[in-house]
């Protein structure tokens, strides 16, 4: 039996192309499996607490671009440590005071299941509350991409956009994507793997190479 | 639950989605009748086959002789 001075065992934070860790719980569109969201991408992402300002700001944000992942094939799903009846009750208040609907679920994880599987809660941080993480999902259910920011911190919905984009570009076409890339830009390709395919690779037309191992191109 | 109440009746969300299950259905066809999200079709039709009132066959669902009985008297 634990208690409320014992530190909470913090399983090891999740990895990059690996499953994801799998979840059923309790949210405000009723119990959802992490399996619901497969063949789509899913963002799930954690806020430390309902009815605090920054998380405000961000569920604001969210429903804003929600949109625009649903165009990229991509559910939102949201988690704190909160209980269901918070969530309906701070939901409720921003489409009264703010006229923004929340059109995603957000899971109340009071038993912490799901923040401890994901290493939401950095006890440096905070140990009642989740960071705000951003887990992206892909359609196999692979986990692609991890943000952490600090509570102090509300996310950048651009960047959370930018990254899908990134990440379904680099899918598609076998390509990576340069700093700041953008949809539109060039992309990277592929850094040769022997001293014959470096040779040919400076002389391929309709590629804009530096050098060999720095090559890119207009998809 | 969302699609069945503590009373045993169907909330929107149940009957649109009972309704909508017609014979070797997938979620997918669900989800294009209803219109709802397929991660919420899929936990609906989970709540549902809990419910005596869909069954499910390789990934295709149909309504239970009790499902259609209840779409009929919940239409």
């Amino acid at each position: 039996m634990t208690t409320l001075d014992e530190p909470v065992t913090q399983p090891r934070l999740p990895r990059l192309s690996e499953p994801a860790p799998a979840f059923e719980a309790v949210t405000t569109h009723g119990p959802l499996k992490l399996d619901d969201f497969k063949d789509r991408w899913l963002i799930l992402f954690s806020h430390p607490a309902d009815f605090t300002p920054v998380c405000t700001t961000e569920f604001i944000a969210f429903a804003e671009i929600f949109p625009e992942l649903q165009k990229r094939g991509c559910d939102l799903l949201g988690l704190s440590i909160d209980s269901i009846s918070a969530h309906i009750a701070w939901i409720r208040n921003i489409e009264e005071k703010t006229g923004t609907k929340i059109p995603f679920p957000v899971i109340a994880d009071l038993d912490r299941k799901v923040a401890s599987a994901f290493g939401m809660v950095q006890p440096g941080e905070s140990s009642t509350e989740a960071s705000r993480c951003v887990f992206v999902i892909d359609p196999k259910g692979i986990l692609r991409a991890m943000i952490y920011y600090p509570l102090s911190t509300g996310r950048n919905m651009e960047e959370i956009i930018r990254l899908l984009d990134a990440l379904q570009t680099a899918d598609a076409n076998n390509v990576a994507t340069p700093a700041n890339w953008r949809p539109g830009d060039k992309v990277l390709v592929g850094a040769p793997r022997t001293t014959e395919l470096a040779e040919e690779r400076v002389g391929e037309k309709g590629l804009e190479c530096i050098d060999w191992y720095l090559c890119k191109k207009s998809l | 639950m969302p699609c069945v109440k503590p009373d045993g009746t169907l909330s929107t969300t149940g009957r649109l989605m009972l309704a909508a299950v017609q014979k070797d259905s997938s979620a997918e066809d669900v989800a294009d009748t209803t219109g709802m999200p397929l991660y919420r079709v899929r936990s609906s039709l989970r709540e549902l086959i809990a419910a005596g009132l869909v069954a499910e066959a390789g990934e295709r669902f149909s309504q239970t002789e009790q499902g259609a009985a209840k779409a009929k008297s919940s239409g």
